[in-house]
């Protein structure tokens, strides 16, 4: 499997550390209440096929990405700087 | 106060010459990172060539030459091998010196691309690697950086603390290569 780092290019899965799903990029406002943050914290969704996740590439630019990939064909459909897409929503 | 004796990262275990490639200890001179302030690349940029005589470099590459060089080493920073860091350029970016955490090693001869296929994830030849490209990657399970010196010549730079696991996985993979004749 390879990765292809806005920064660095193509890369191996090698370079990289699988963070898991993108939720980290949705962090609730501090008073959001138990339900909001127990969520945020403890609790994952499992399916398969699409998934957005977060990634480091930890062996290359130190850059944290956001991955688009499909767990049941390997596609990967995009690789966007985890930055960027906080930058894109303020 | 006694006398103290500086030992560099590999003494003792380089240099090696396996076959047709040898791996050797270099001295880089000062080792400085360059992490520009948000905002500010082109102005620590201006700032780093109106002092060394070379920009900032793009992603996976590298400016300046022998003695002054300013390697590309990751996300929005530089490490500048050679001269101390003029102080102008701390104006713009975070400057850390980092002289004493790096092994620095050249890979040199005809096979040299061959012992670093074995170790680096990334394709080091020539058509798509060429001198002045360098990569934050993989030398074996280490951390590292790669730059392409020449034709057949690398630059290797791993944590101090690596400098025998580097010198042992190049010694591997020199001696792997050779036996291919
Ligand atoms: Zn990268």
């Amino acid at each position: 499997m390879r990765l292809t780092c806005p920064i660095c290019g193509a890369r191996d899965r090698r370079e990289f550390y699988y963070q898991g799903d993108a939720v980290a990029l949705d962090r609730p406002a501090p008073g959001a209440g138990v339900q909001a943050w127990d969520d945020y914290v403890h609790l994952r969704d499992n399916p398969a096929g699409p998934r957005r996740e977060l990634w480091h590439h930890e062996a290359g630019c130190g850059a944290w990405l956001v991955v688009e990939r499909n767990t049941t064909t390997h596609e990967v459909h995009g690789v966007t700087l985890a930055m960027a897409v906080a930058e894109a929503r303020r | 106060m006694g006398e103290l004796v500086g030992t560099s990262p590999c003494a003792g275990v380089l240099p090696l010459t396996i076959g047709d490639v040898q791996a050797v200890e270099v001295e880089l001179g000062h080792l400085t990172s360059i992490a520009p302030f948000a905002g500010q690349a082109t102005a620590a940029s201006v700032a780093l060539e109106a002092a060394h005589g070379m920009p900032l470099p793009k992603a996976n590459c590298t400016t300046g030459k022998e003695g002054a060089r300013a390697i590309w080493f990751g996300r929005d920073m530089a490490l500048l091998a050679g001269p101390t860091c003029d102080p102008a350029v701390a104006k713009h970016a975070a400057l850390t010196d980092q002289s004493d955490a790096w092994a620095a090693v050249t890979l040199s001869g005809p096979s040299a691309e061959d012992v670093l296929a074995r170790l680096v994830p990334v394709d080091l030849r020539s058509v798509s690697f060429k001198r002045g490209h360098t990569a934050r990657t993989l030398l074996k399970h280490m951390n590292g950086s790669v730059t392409r010196l020449g034709p057949e010549s690398f630059l290797i730079l791993v944590f101090r603390s690596m400098a025998r696991t580097l010198a042992h996985d190049l010694k591997e993979a020199m001696e792997a290569v050779a036996a291919r004749g």
